[in-house]
């Protein structure tokens, strides 16, 4: 790629070395994750799709707990139609990702249309920390490509795997996703306020179960982090939030 | 809506949030009401797909079975810092092993 080298690049060598140590820090991110798209292959046919559905879903929604929450909401007797709002609604945080990434990969036109596809919390997390914009591209790059084959790669192997289990529920499978989607939810709960909202979320989820179709209550406890946001202003930002309404 | 239309369509819709943030001018995120909804609501549905995957049955009534005691060795193993694949078929290996004693 022909770039413009910032002023005060280190020597070559140094930045050699440098982009050795962001592949390799990537490439052992993008295995570990990559891999586990052996349980959601096994999950996704567990939860009653087809071997090329969840492929598909792998190939084309590339973004894990969008994935497990469709195939959730589908297991668990709900309309596909709820399946996809729910796996859009936790889609969005991929978009305020993009908002953070936008700035340091600097990419336009069809070079951001492919990046877009792989923009998920692991190749954001590779890539926020970098100190340039050559590192933060490595890192990208490396940790999506690698993430992308291997995730793929991994959905097929569980999604025949599972198939030829039999009941998934003798292996536990269905346990598997509410495990999954708390290791999801795990990192996030370190502060005060998460933690309550995730504990009110899960109880009206809970409370509108007998009333809705499934499906339903995992959207309606998304207003929950609606009102949360809009309602609770920490001291830190009050000053900002005053100066700037709605 | 067939499985198929839902799964092209929410993939499409996923690859679209995608783009929006990287095309997206940066001051919109500088709302701090904004931001702090989008910080929770993966939060909120998380917490949610977990209570209704672990609690509810197919009929639309809830349960305490094998999979809310393999949500606690979920648990167990996470507070003990193990990783992702070892908690999620720790969780399923702790729930068939129930089931199969049950």
């Amino acid at each position: 790629m022909p770039e413009a080298r910032a002023a005060g690049d280190p020597s070559p060598l140094d930045s050699v070395e440098a982009r050795r140590g962001v592949v390799r820090d990537s490439l052992a991110v993008g295995l570990a994750t990559g891999a586990y798209g052996v349980s959601f292959g096994a999950v996704g046919v567990a939860s009653g799709l087809n071997v090329a559905q969840t492929c598909a879903l792998s190939l084309l929604m590339f973004t894990g707990a969008s994935q497990f929450a469709m195939v959730g909401v589908i297991a668990s007797g709900g309309a596909p139609i709820a399946g996809a709002f729910t796996a859009l609604l936790l889609g969005t945080r991929n978009t305020l990702y993009g908002l953070r990434l936008a700035p340091l990969l600097g990419w336009r036109g069809p070079r951001r249309w492919a990046a877009a596809h792989l923009v998920i919390d692991e190749s954001t997390a590779m890539t926020v920390t970098r100190p340039d914009r050559a590192l933060a591209r490595t890192g990208f790059l490396t940790t999506g490509i690698s993430i992308f084959a291997l995730w793929n790669l991994a959905t097929l192997v569980g999604a025949l795997g599972g198939e030829a289990l039999g009941d998934p529920r003798d292996y536990g499978l269905d346990a598997a996703v509410g495990a999954a989607f708390l290791a999801l939810l795990w990192p996030r709960l370190d502060q005060p306020l998460a933690r309550v909202v995730a504990v009110l979320a899960a109880a009206v989820a809970l409370g509108v179960v007998p009333f809705t179709t499934a499906g339903v209550p995992v959207l309606v406890a998304g207003g929950v982090a609606l009102l949360a946001g809009v309602l609770v202003t920490p001291r830190s930002s009050t000053e900002q939030a005053r100066r700037d309404p709605g | 809506m067939s499985v198929w239309a839902a799964v092209l369509a929410a993939g499409l819709g996923c690859y679209l949030l995608k783009l929006a943030g990287l095309s997206v001018p940066t001051s919109v995120l500088d709302r701090p009401v904004v931001a702090r909804v989008a910080d929770l609501i993966p939060v909120a549905l998380l917490a949610a797909l977990i209570a209704v995957q672990v609690v509810a049955t197919s009929h639309g009534t809830l349960t305490l079975d094998a999979r809310a005691a393999a949500l606690a060795f979920a648990v167990l193993l996470l507070w003990r810092r193990a990783p992702f694949l070892v908690v999620v078929f720790g969780a399923a290996g702790f729930a068939a092993l129930l089931r199969l004693l049950g």
